[in-house]
């Protein structure tokens, strides 16, 4: 479980980012953190991926306070973070080398995570070879090459088109259907924050703070998208962001 | 690349060769002087004293090696530990202060505390090419993105693992082109550095030819090290391809 308990963050030049943060992910549960630009998202998942401090209040994870970045945990950077010098295979591999796994089980475990993303062709390649959409598979293989218990994603899919976006969101559903990983993501789409996540923490605009925590627990199906139950949970998303904020 | 290109590349260059011959050719006979002799007597020059040339410019080459090797094994170190508040705050103002000094002027000083040998030489050409690179590599490590470094904190990375899958690989291209810069002034820096006080390289070859006025061994000096130039660039190059697959 991922405890955020009373979570401020004032950065050096007085910037408020975050106040009073609180929320709960149950283990296997699959969180959104929505609200405006600048609300201070990024800066909660760096702090619950122990990237951050938080100025007062802290982030337990499994009862374990977290200060440093922890093995059990991945995120993926809005951009990705991949690095443009490593090609596909050593950029998933990199999470396991630092760990100094086996140079025969790196290899097992990056092939296997390669395949399960359907980017298997694409080993050899560095990214500036690679479109959005295979960017972001390779970054989420590398995140879970190390086999982490929660999944920390900063808006992974807001530079894909379309089309690429509802795939890449169907293919996060089947892996956390598939592995019960805990998520968190981050992401300023309410169909996104919907369609993946059975709680919503919307936040408000800067500094941010909770401004509601919606349950929406019949999240998880690749059909949901189209049920009215759907449809509803947006609009009532959306009624509780500020209009025209985001 | 693909083989045409590569055709294309080879002809503009052997093109622009022969234009540098030929203009070399009309200026000497436009200007009829000593002091410009045709390509054709300096070649003859070259080759009758290729043996010369040759033993010299492996002198020049050594020197030129040991002083960027030198140069590049203290910047590099120095460069990167910018990243590092404490260290930065410590070195910075030595650096800033003391890069805008024209380093040649120390001379002078390194003959007295090195002697007259090639370790005044090579400290000196050293002294130059640390301040050149060490700024360039101090400023590609501080502009590598943050969010490369978050990534690999986050994947559980330590710091060394930052130096040696991040930073290190993150900077070479600019090392590369530092290296670049640097060649060309360790060859100028070299050819003074060899005037006085040697009886060996190219650089004294030169000014050797000079006081004797045999001008074509004179511009024999001159090409052999505009070709220690070439081929320091091309064996730069090739490296430079295996490093930067991913630009």
């Amino acid at each position: 479980m991922i405890s955020v308990d009373r979570v401020s963050k004032v950065y050096e030049d007085g910037t408020v980012a975050l106040k009073d943060v609180s929320f709960e992910v149950e283990k296997g549960e699959s969180c959104s953190i929505i609200g405006p630009s600048g609300c201070g998202k990024s800066t909660l998942l760096f702090i619950i991926s122990g990237l951050l401090k938080a100025t007062s209040g802290e982030v337990r994870i499994e009862g374990r306070k977290i200060d440093c970045p922890s093995k059990d945990v991945s995120l993926v950077l809005q951009d990705y973070g991949l690095f443009p010098w490593m090609n596909v295979y050593e950029n998933v591999a990199f999470g396991l080398r630092v760990r100094k796994v086996k140079k025969d089980d790196e290899k097992v475990i990056v092939n296997r995570t390669l395949d399960e993303l359907g980017i298997k062709n694409f080993e050899k390649h560095y990214p500036k070879q690679l479109s959005g959409g295979i960017r972001q598979r390779v970054a989420i293989a590398r995140a879970l090459a190390t086999n982490p218990r929660i999944l920390l994603m900063d808006e992974p899919f807001s530079s894909l088109d379309a089309l690429n976006r509802e795939k890449m969101q169907n293919l996060l559903l089947e892996i956390w259907k598939k592995s019960r990983i805990t998520f968190v993501l981050v992401t300023h789409s309410i169909e996104e924050a919907v369609f993946l996540s059975r709680k919503i923490v919307v936040l408000s605009p800067r500094p941010g703070t909770v401004k509601k925590i919606i349950e929406n627990n019949s999240a998880g199906e690749e059909e949901y998208r189209f049920s009215d139950e759907y449809f509803r949970k947006c609009r009532e998303v959306r009624k509780s962001i500020e209009f025209g904020v985001i | 690349m693909s083989g045409s290109q590569e055709i294309n590349r080879i002809w503009s260059y052997l093109i622009s060769f022969i234009l540098i011959l030929a203009l070399w050719k009309v200026l000497s006979h436009l200007l009829a002087n000593p002091g410009v002799p045709t390509p054709e007597r300096v070649l003859i020059a070259l080759i009758s004293d290729a043996k010369l040339l040759l033993f010299n410019a492996i002198f020049s080459l050594s020197r030129v090696l040991y002083s960027i090797s030198l140069a590049v094994s203290l910047a590099f170190p120095v460069g990167i530990l910018s990243r590092e508040k404490l260290f930065d705050r410590i070195v910075s103002p030595f650096i800033y202060l003391l890069y805008p000094i024209p380093h040649i002027v120390l001379l002078p000083v390194y003959i007295l505390l090195f002697g007259i040998g090639d370790l005044s030489r090579i400290a000196l050409i050293a002294t130059i090419l640390f301040f050149q690179m060490v700024v360039t590599i101090r400023d590609a490590t501080k502009n590598i993105s943050e969010y490369y470094i978050y990534s690999a904190l986050s994947l559980g990375a330590s710091k060394f693992d930052i130096y040696r899958y991040i930073i290190i690989p993150a900077i070479l291209p600019q090392v590369l082109t530092a290296l670049r810069i640097s060649i060309g002034t360790a060859i100028a820096v070299l050819f003074f550095a060899e005037s006085f006080a040697t009886r060996n390289g190219l650089g004294y070859l030169i000014i050797d030819a000079w006081s004797r006025a045999d001008y074509e061994m004179l511009y024999a000096g001159i090409v052999s090290m505009a070709l220690l130039g070439l081929l320091l660039y091309i064996l730069l190059d090739l490296i430079e391809k295996k490093v930067k697959k991913w630009v």
